[in-house]
């Protein structure tokens, strides 16, 4: 199968500050995909520099073939590219199923629509509790996102970008900040992503990290040091001095 | 022993609903009706009103990006300005008729905020607050320089008029002008609502509430930004248009700072982001610099400042529900 994203020698600076440095990699659809590294390694740069939100100091972004280094957050979500946030950043007075409305009215190219109100749009409603109802959510369709659990905002986090889609899914620490309560239900639906779906996973829970991923990439200090299968990354005394620590 | 009512066993079963928006017709009805009551009660007075609908107008157009986009804006003056110079340079140059007056008006308020949008959109917060300023200073300044368009300090009066649709001039009473302020207002506050219940209009709510999380869903949020800003031009531009129509004559004043700080006050004195705060805030601003200046035309503004210090303090709307939880936990805890 061919990659539906590829980065070629990402590099990112602030200043005299090197970020992400010449980060090279490429995912295929069903590829499940865990960065990991330790903090301040340049991880969310880079999911940053992806989905557009950063432009890199240089080097390139193909998404499904095409080079989207120069074009805007919006179009690459419309190429079909969708990430989270490790900070839940929703909008915390819209109701939870406004929320995700917001979502599929994007992803149906409707958000321009300014006469036809949103309540006519039976559609998108039926499809957004439908989608709140695989999440554990729906009974929270009418509450405004912001008084929300923690754990259930990561959830609407995820429905927002499940809404879009999306063929490459990037996950900024979906577990950061769940309770333990919650985890099963975000795992559940982690568990549940279609099959064809490319997902970049940032997460320190390497039990996570081990259950889920089908490769592991290693940033440290910006660089890549080390992409492959867990076991080898498991074993490889690189990632265990840098980053495992056993 | 606790048992279940049917309306709760319902809820039970079928998931809650996110609550359906407002029909766009009631406010403007609300408003006709409130108009047609106070025309009653001070017939008198319909100048008063034809005023009050007027800044309604230019509120509701501020409400829109201050309420709804959350774009800070001092220089709304400056797309009221553009609109009353627009109608009556066309009624003194091609034609007096009042509707075409409006529309010439609402093309150039959407024009100049989509144009100076796509620059001033590009800033947030206080840096965006300075540059309307300055926006509007700079528009004013040029309506002072060229004299010869505009009149300068002696204002734009040489034009004339005609009666609407050929039929209804307006009178020194000002009840032709009242009625036809109330409904633009009215024609204002239904196309608003309809915007506002709209996907688009949610999604202006989503980028007020977070521009992060609307980018990452794809919305292109500066033309949607641009969008909100030009439709917020054009009600401003009729606004000025009425005014201009109403008063035979546009000044300087109709692009000046005071009017955008006014207009800022009405609406935080009304409620932003729920476009009745618009009727609400221009009819107490009016009613109260009306009342006050005739009993003391020099210390009116110290009533005004009054009462926007209450209104911060102490927000009607959160008052009002704290009065509400209040009279229901006594209900409540009545047996």
């Amino acid at each position: 199968m061919t990659e539906i994203l590829r980065l070629d020698e990402l590099d990112r600076r602030f200043g005299g500050l090197h970020v992400t440095r010449k980060v090279s990699l490429a995912l295929r659809p069903g590829d499940r995909l865990a960065l990991i590294g330790p903090n301040g390694a340049g991880k969310t740069t880079l999911v940053n520099q992806i989905s557009g939100v950063l432009p890199p100091s240089s080097g390139r972004i193909f998404l499904d073939g095409s080079d989207v280094t120069a074009q805007s957050q919006a179009e690459r979500v419309r190429r079909g590219l969708a990430r989270t946030f490790q900070i839940t950043t929703l909008a915390p007075h819209l109701p939870v199923q406004r929320q995700v409305e917001l979502a599929l009215f994007e992803r149906e190219r409707l958000g321009n629509s300014i006469w036809r109100s949103i309540d006519a749009f039976t559609g998108v409603a039926d499809e957004a509790l439908a989608l709140l109802g695989t999440l554990g959510l729906a009974h929270r369709a009418d509450v405004a996102t912001g008084s929300l659990a923690y754990g259930e905002q990561r959830l609407v986090e995820l429905a927002l970008a499940l809404a879009l889609r999306p063929r490459v899914l990037l996950l900024d620490e979906p577990m950061a900040g769940v309770p333990k309560a919650d985890g099963p239900v975000l795992l559940a639906a982690l568990d549940r992503l279609p099959a064809d779906l490319a997902l970049l996973i940032i997460e320190h829970d390497m039990e996570l990290v081990f259950r889920m991923a089908t490769r592991i990439a290693v940033l440290v200090q910006g660089e890549l040091i080390a992409d492959g299968p867990p076991d080898a990354i498991r074993n490889d005394p690189r990632v265990r001095a840098a980053y495992l620590g056993h | 022993m606790t048992t279940t009512s049917p309306a709760a066993a319902a809820t039970e079963i079928t998931p809650p609903r996110a609550r359906a928006m407002p029909p766009p017709w009631r406010l403007p009805l609300a408003t006709i009706a409130a108009a047609f009551v106070a025309s009653l009660l001070w017939p008198d007075q319909l100048g008063l009103v034809g005023r009050i609908a007027t800044t309604a107008l230019l509120v509701l157009s501020l409400d829109l990006l201050v309420g709804y986009a959350g774009i800070a804006t001092l220089g709304q003056a400056a797309l009221f300005g553009v609109g009353a110079y627009g109608a009556g340079l066309f009624a003194q140059q091609v034609h007096g008729d009042p509707l075409l007056g409006l529309l010439v008006a609402a093309a150039a308020g959407a024009c100049l905020a989509a144009a100076s949008g796509a620059f001033l959109l590009r800033f947030e917060g206080f840096t965006l607050l300075m540059l309307t300023i300055a926006f509007a200073q700079i528009l004013l300044s040029l309506a002072s320089t060229f004299r010869g368009l505009t009149g300068g300090d002696d204002g734009l009066s040489d034009f004339t008029i005609t009666p609407i649709l050929g039929l209804w001039e307006f009178d020194l009473e000002g009840r032709v002008g009242a009625i036809y302020a109330v409904t633009v207002l009215a024609a204002g506050l239904y196309l608003s609502r309809r915007v506002a219940n709209s996907p688009f209009g949610l999604s202006i709510r989503g980028i007020h509430e977070s521009r992060a999380r609307m980018a990452a869903l794809g919305t292109p949020v500066r033309k949607r930004l641009i969008g909100i800003y030009a439709l917020s031009g054009m009600l401003a531009g009729v606004s000025g248009a009425i005014t201009a129509q109403i008063n035979g004559i546009v000044g300087l004043d109709s692009l000046g700072f005071p009017l955008s700080a006014e207009a800022l006050v009405m609406l935080v004195l009304g409620g932003a982001g729920n476009l009745s705060g618009s009727v609400i805030g221009a009819s107490v601003f009016t009613l109260l610099h009306h009342t006050a200046a005739s009993i003391d035309p020099y210390h009116w503004l110290f009533v005004i400042g009054i009462a926007l210090m209450a209104v911060v303090l102490f927000p009607p709307a959160a008052m009002a529900q704290k009065v509400w939880a209040r009279v229901r936990g006594t209900r409540n805890t009545t047996p």
